[in-house]
């Protein structure tokens, strides 16, 4: 079998190694056994970016906390554009993943009696997000993966990206992709197909994300005829270090570091968020949402109160007040990370930051079971917009939404799969072809001249230009025609690496093309929404317009590969539309 | 401080190479770049057909190991004026077989990992449990194995250990360090059936107690400790098995 185009066949074969796919392969892997189900990553999985994540995961647990609140926070974090019943859903069964996490050996930070402990988060009126330390992500990821060993029946493809998803006749079959060591392409065939690829932050230059985070599960959805919701919301996080971008946590301020102008002063009291108070205020000032924190600090630079660094402006985390002893407690990791990335020590010093690309609120359209339009194919994740954050995500949501979706997806592609019929012949010659465009266009190809990274940082550029944290539409509209120019670029990019054998110039080239088709996408919803509304903030059109806008944009691909938008209601089960208020 | 600084970065391309060699790049020294900064830019503005793993560059990952001037170091949080004035080695990381220039083949250690059954182990099997409530642990049952559980599996202490270099049935650092995280965790039942993976020959009886794997460790995860407490066990285990009856299970 293994010299044929069809390398293997599975019931279900999941995308990504990450939070949500390995939670929907045990998902999977506990209510149906009898299903073969197979993980398929570019990375080994406990390299995934889940394992990043460092601040927290929330979930409903402490006494005075109700699912309510979770839900209000969550819809007015969303600037009311998250779908209500998905909020609810997730809200509801947040606690009990987080649980299972625990019985699945998740070193949860714990209250002296043994129970678990739970911290405050921007945007979150109660204390709810639990933790392990300023690790969360690492520890769930290990976790997740040490657990998902147990089943031996989940066959995993390390290290192999996929190229593209096989479709025939609106359904999805499987895909194809390439061994990273072998360098060997084939498809593996599935009936269901469940994409948990992550973000996209690769296409902005200054990003929290890693370099795998390429948005390759948005690009093979898009591809394959599955549209991409909620794309224009892209989340800035306020404080990352200058020059990595390497995220120094919400937790930092949840714990009650605050954030300070060049004067010393504690800015975002002028920014309707608020008083200062010497601890931290639930849902004020330093811990208010993430759009709003990002966007008091291009105020600051504008207003010419910002710090200045080699890497441009900065404002200041002060979190020496808290002391020694809590910083090694609660967060030893963002002390760790300004040591040796700042050579600056947080106990005594002032640490640098400034806003930095973080988290994709849109992606592959699905309903509460992760299911796209596209039969068999599921999305779960970043990689997915359920919506459960609309225009704005509230810290310590994602990680129970890799778990909560996780699971919804993986139970509900084990139920397609179960009454899916055989893998239709045509498969193979759509492979085939695959296979001949890969080792053709690419592989084989004549120099064009161009280079992979030159493309990519003027994508990136283009990017940071058009859709940064205040857009306009003529700013946006020259970046898209930027982004045509690049697409006839990428067509003459010169693949100096004609070697089989961990092709990393080959992997850049393909992940390139994933990014500039979602760039794309990015900038077409943006140009739509003419209004401010969360993370998308258009300074000529400056207020949020429920009236015209009370609405998800679905982006599609045309036939032709242009992109076209179409409107989608949100859907509003208890929480009408009203002001998002903040310290007050 | 230099303008530029040395690589020498070991190349190997099994397509077309019957052996690694060395070639040099010139990459500009400054005092944020770490090694891996170097490595990218060699890859994005010199040589594209250099290859390496790397992916979160905050060293949490664990996937840019690789020997810098014959030491394993996660290269995305080694800095290159470290290494002032030059010229710096680049390798891929010891006792692994190359795939291709700086990228080592893990199959190894992936197939160890599962061995020492690095999960939850419960007498009631809790696939069919339903969890309302969690299983209680306070701080100090945490503290108890917190260090353990640190390990990013970035294989720096495979590339150190010489006992693996020397023995590659020898199952390694950071999977007795696993194994010793879920032993010491107060929600698991399993210690026993870790040991009888782990006392047998190549388990934990290969390590000559040489501590190279903690030294090196980014995470100031103790592997070595954990093998010896291993010993230990292992040796009460000889010795209860030879006092008292049915082996004293």
């Amino acid at each position: 079998m293994s010299d044929s185009v069809i390398r293997a066949a599975h019931d279900v074969l999941i995308v990504g190694g990450g939070g949500a796919g390995l939670r929907a392969a045990i998902a999977i892997a506990e209510t149906n056994p009898g299903l073969d189900v197979a993980v398929v990553s570019k990375v080994y999985p406990m390299r995934s970016h889940t394992v990043s994540a460092e601040g927290g995961a929330a979930g409903v647990i402490a006494d005075d906390d109700s699912l309510d609140e979770h839900c209000y926070d969550t819809v007015s974090g969303s600037d009311w554009l998250g779908d209500q019943n998905a909020i609810e859903a997730f809200v509801r069964e947040a606690p009990r993943e987080l649980l299972q996490l625990e019985h699945w050996g998740c070193p949860w930070s714990r209250q002296p009696d043994g129970r678990i402990a739970v911290r405050a988060f921007g945007g979150m009126k109660k204390k709810r997000t639990w933790f392990a330390a300023d690790k969360t992500g690492f520890h769930m990821l290990h976790a997740l993966f040490q657990t998902s060993l147990r089943y031996a029946e989940v066959t995993r493809y390390d290290e192999e990206f996929v190229t593209r998803l096989l479709v025939d006749d609106g359904r999805v079959h499987g895909a194809v992709a390439i061994g990273l060591m072998s360098g060997r392409i084939q498809a593996i065939t599935a009936k269901a197909v469940i994409l948990c690829t992550g973000g996209c932050g690769k296409v902005f230059p200054f990003t929290t994300n890693a370099n795998i985070n390429t948005g390759d599960g948005m690009a093979l959805a898009y591809r394959a005829g599955a549209p991409l919701e909620d794309m224009e919301f892209v989340q800035y996080h306020p404080t990352g270090l200058p020059f990595t971008g390497i995220l120094i946590t919400e937790a930092a301020r949840a714990e009650g570091g605050w954030l300070l102008n060049k004067d010393g002063y504690r800015y975002l009291q002028d920014y309707d968020l608020g008083t200062p108070t010497p601890t931290p205020e639930l849902r004020s000032m330093e811990l208010g949402p993430r759009d709003r924190l990002s966007q008091a600090f291009v105020h600051e630079v504008e207003k010419g109160r910002a710090a200045d660094s080699p890497y441009g402006p900065v404002v200041h985390l002060d979190l020496r007040h808290l002391g020694e002893a809590l910083i090694d407690a609660k967060l030893p990791f963002v002390r760790e990370l300004c040591l040796k990335y700042e050579r600056i020590d947080p106990v005594h010093e002032l640490v640098p930051v400034r806003p930095v690309v973080h988290y994709m609120m849109g992606g592959v359209s699905t309903d509460i079971d992760g299911a796209t339009p596209l039969g068999g194919l599921y999305a779960a994740g970043e990689t997915a917009c359920v919506s459960i954050n609309g225009a704005n995500r509230l810290g310590s949501n994602s990680l129970p939404e890799c778990l909560v979706f996780g699971a919804r997806a993986g139970r509900a592609a084990a139920e397609y799969a179960s009454a899916a019929g055989s893998t239709p012949s045509v498969v193979e010659a759509q492979a085939t072809d695959e296979v001949r465009r890969l080792e053709r266009d690419l592989l084989g190809k004549r120099p064009g001249g161009e280079s992979i990274a030159a493309v990519r940082e003027d994508m990136q550029a283009t990017m940071e230009e058009a859709a940064g944290i205040f857009r306009t539409g003529p700013a946006m509209a020259k970046g898209a025609d930027t982004l045509a120019e690049l697409q006839e670029r990428i067509g003459d990019v010169d693949l100096a690496d004609t070697s089989r054998s961990f092709n990393t110039e080959l992997l850049a080239a393909l992940e390139l093309a994933n990014m500039l088709d979602i760039s794309e996408c990015i900038l077409q919803a943006g140009m739509q929404r003419e209004e401010s509304r969360g993370a998308h903030q258009r300074t000529d059109f400056p207020a949020r317009d429920d009236e015209r806008f009370l609405t998800h944009l679905l982006v599609h691909r045309n036939p032709d590969g242009r992109s076209r938008i179409e409107h989608m209601p949100v859907t509003i089960t208890r929480w009408v539309p009203g002001e998002r208020v903040y310290g007050r | 401080m230099a303008d530029s600084i040395r690589l020498q970065v070991s190349r190997y391309r099994p397509d077309t190479d019957a052996e690694p060699h060395w070639q040099e790049y010139d990459v500009p020294l400054r005092k944020e770049w770490t090694v891996l900064d170097g490595l990218n830019h060699v890859k994005n503005e010199i040589d594209p057909t250099l290859s390496f793993r790397w992916s979160c560059r905050m060293g949490i990952c664990g996937s840019c190991g690789m020997d810098v001037d014959g030491e394993p170091k996660l290269t995305c949080g080694t800095f290159l004026t470290d290494y002032e004035p030059g010229p710096v080695t680049v390798e891929p990381l010891a006792n692994f077989p190359v795939v291709r220039d700086l990228v080592v083949d893990l199959s190894d250690f992936m197939a160890k990992l599962p061995r020492v059954k690095p999960w939850i182990i419960r007498d009631d099997d809790h696939r069919t449990v339903e969890p309302d409530v969690e299983y209680l642990q306070t701080p100090e049952e945490l503290d108890a194995y917190k260090q353990f559980s640190m390990c990013i599996n970035c294989m720096l202490c495979y590339a150190a250990c010489p006992v693996y270099g020397l023995d590659p049935e020898f199952i390694g650092p950071a999977a007795i360090a696993l194994a010793e995280r879920y032993d010491l965790d107060s929600r698991d039942q399993g210690t026993r059936e870790r040991l009888d993976v782990l006392i047998e020959h190549e388990g934990v009886w290969g390590c000559t107690f040489v501590g190279e794997c903690t030294r090196v460790c980014p995470q100031h995860v103790d592997p070595a400790a954990a093998i010896q407490r291993y010993k230990l066990k292992a040796a009460m285990a000889t010795v209860k098995a030879f006092l008292l009856p049915r082996g004293g299970r």
